[in-house]
């Protein structure tokens, strides 16, 4: 990602304009106007404007939100007290929240990995799975491949969660109906999300629909801003088509894949929406809460808004920790060190 | 990778009519190709499918067999998802703060992105990480002290109130997906802008803008579904005003616990499912054209 540019390469965009340090001498020419009225105005609405809102918005609750988490506000209340870090010693002693964490990091360690091979494949073979002679092209007819899996992302979490907890029915859903048609009647009344051991594969499952057609349109379009001399060169040099998806087309596309990994595990520390409308009360022995389910919980129906604050204060950190160490990552691994989204 | 202009010479060579001979190699390969996209696209639509199919029926054929036709192709369940259940008046709501929202955002998002890929002052990378804070935070821990913001501002319950933080919490999004895009639009042509004479304001609308059109489309389509399927925010400051779609839904299958009727659940979810995806098929070919279009080679 670009945040990860090496001051180095920012002067070589040759953006340099107003940075006098290092900038080279042809620089000093575009400096020519110093301060127009032109120029404040557009700064002043350019930037103002937008970080105004972002600030007031989103970066001041962010900021508020820390401080509540040392207080044992609760909520509507006048009284606060700071009480320090009792509301985070109450969470990493609370069973139920640790097990929430427990199922929000086995979300983070599967969705991602399980969504983005599912939807790179896809996309493999919608962009390069044409023929191997003439112009690289892709597969014949596949637009439609490709609209019609970007379909469940125009669906409302909450519309998805309430159409697959239909579909998971044990007597009248879809999935039985299917698979007793089949003749596997072990799966008549079977209760995919009443029971421990299928509830959560059953919603990651859901997760994954959802999402899948969203990055294979992704990288679809990333492999697409690939020069198509590239490919033409490494099939002249006598690559076959796994030879290019892994040699030409992954390395080229990493940085959407990276994109798509972080997306994916901030979606999976979250996965509210999708385990409120699947199981709201958790699941069978909690088996699908997540910590933004009991931080909605402590927070609307106890009213418990420090000890909600500080559960969200560790949701951001987990959130960070994990950005943070697939940026690691992908840079330990070879990643470019000029990465632009 | 820069964007480039498409020549008409080039478009043509998507629709030149050759056929290059074809080896056994291909044809197995174009089989399985189609054999898994088949299987992905049977288990993306039969789903969508079924619950349509579903939304005609009573609730006692609901139970009877997951499979069979409704006996009548009735819009009861519709009518009652509608009226009875709001998801009409639910439907405009989000419809209005959907749009204006977009509007707003990707003029802000555009503008804000533009300045910190193009020009370089002390403090733009400041800003830069505090999109990206933005981005990675989650929107939870954020709800209880907005709820405060919004109420001393007089604007918690409210419409307005719900689009500005859906224009705050999209920002980041929107500048982050942009600033890419205008990192990549070549400098010469901002260069010969300024020497035609053109000021900061009309280079960017009348040179930059235009050229990140492919850009501004999908993240135009990103931002729109993000904000359609926003769920945690009007839940969240919007609990006692006019509900928008995913809240009036939500409060529905609520409902539903205690008075069964699943055939209208399934009607409210296709009128919630259905329009979008009309829209975005739709949208889906101008779509396709600007991306092709600002990447063909």
């Amino acid at each position: 990602m670009t945040s990860v540019k090496t001051q180095q390469s920012r002067n070589d965009d040759g953006l340099a304009a107003v940075v006098p340090a290092k900038a080279p001498p042809q620089v000093i020419r575009r400096r020519r106007k110093p301060l127009t009225w032109d120029k404040v105005s557009f700064f002043a609405v350019f930037l103002g404007l937008p970080l105004a809102i972002y600030l007031l918005f989103v970066i001041w609750p962010f900021i508020q939100a820390f401080g509540y988490s040392l207080t044992d506000w609760s909520g509507f209340s006048p009284n606060q007290n700071f009480i320090g870090l009792e509301n985070y010693v109450k969470i990493f002693t609370d069973d139920i929240f640790m097990k929430a964490m427990g199922n929000n990091i086995l979300l983070v360690i599967f969705l991602p990995i399980i969504t983005i091979i599912l939807s790179l494949v896809l996309a493999s073979l919608v962009t390069v799975g044409g023929s191997s002679k003439g112009q690289i092209k892709g597969l014949r007819n596949s637009s439609f491949y490709r609209v019609v899996s970007f379909f469940p992302y125009t669906i409302p979490a909450v519309a998805i969660g309430i159409m697959w907890g239909q579909i998971y029915d044990p007597s009248g859903g879809l999935l039985n109906g299917i698979l007793t048609g089949l003749g596997m009647d072990q799966f008549k009344d079977f209760a995919w999300l009443g029971d421990k051991n299928t509830a959560m594969i059953a919603t990651m499952f859901v997760i994954v629909w959802g999402f899948v057609g969203f990055y294979m349109v992704l990288f679809v379009a990333g492999i697409k801003g690939i020069p198509a001399e590239l490919f033409e060169a490494a099939r002249i040099d006598g690559a076959g088509r796994f030879r290019t998806a892994v040699s030409i087309t992954i390395p080229l596309i990493r940085d959407n894949i990276q994109t798509a990994y972080i997306y994916m595990g901030i979606l999976a520390l979250d996965a509210f929406v999708y385990m409120a409308a699947l199981n709201s009360g958790g699941g069978p022995d909690n088996s699908t809460l997540v910590m933004a389910q009991q931080l909605f919980f402590t927070a609307f129906s106890k009213g418990q808004f420090g000890l909600a604050s500080a559960m969200g204060v560790v949701l951001a950190i987990a959130t960070l920790i994990f950005s943070g160490l697939v940026f690691v990552v992908n840079r330990l691994t070879g990643g470019d060190k000029d990465v632009s989204l | 990778m820069t964007t480039k202009v498409s020549t008409p010479e080039r478009k043509s060579l998507h629709f030149q009519p050759r056929t290059p001979a074809t080896t056994p190699g291909d044809k197995v390969v174009g089989a399985v190709s189609h054999t898994a996209l088949t299987i992905w696209t049977l288990i993306v639509i039969l789903p969508l499918v079924w619950t349509f199919m579903s939304s005609f029926k009573t609730s006692s054929e609901i139970f009877a067999s997951p499979f069979a036709l409704p006996g009548e192709w009735k819009l009861d369940n519709y009518v009652k998802a509608w009226s009875e259940a709001g998801i009409g008046s639910a439907f405009l709501n989000s419809v209005l703060v959907v749009a204006v929202a977009l509007v707003i955002v990707m003029v802000l998002g555009a503008m804000c992105a533009y300045v910190l890929a193009r020009y370089t002052f002390p403090g733009s990378r400041a800003i830069y990480y505090l999109m990206l804070a933005g981005l990675t935070f989650p929107i939870f821990l954020a709800m209880v002290p907005l709820f405060f913001v919004l109420k001393n501002m007089g604007l918690l319950n409210t419409l307005p109130g719900l689009i500005l933080v859906y224009v705050g919490f999209a920002l980041p999004f929107t500048v982050f997906f942009l600033f890419s895009f205008f990192k990549s639009l070549p400098h010469e042509i901002t260069e010969a802008a300024a020497l035609d004479g053109a000021g900061e304001w009309r280079t960017f609308f009348q040179v930059m803008l235009p050229m990140a059109k492919p850009g501004l489309a999908s993240v135009a389509i990103f931002n729109f579904l993000g904000l359609w399927n926003q769920f945690l925010i009007p839940v969240s400051i919007n609990a006692a005003g006019p509900r928008v779609l995913s809240q009036e839904l939500a409060a529905f299958a609520g409902q539903m616990g205690y008075a069964v009727d699943y055939g209208a659940l399934f009607a409210a979810v296709s009128v919630t499912v259905i329009p979008v995806l009309i829209v975005y098929i739709i949208f889906q070919r101008q779509l396709q054209g600007s991306v092709s279009q600002g990447t063909s080679k």
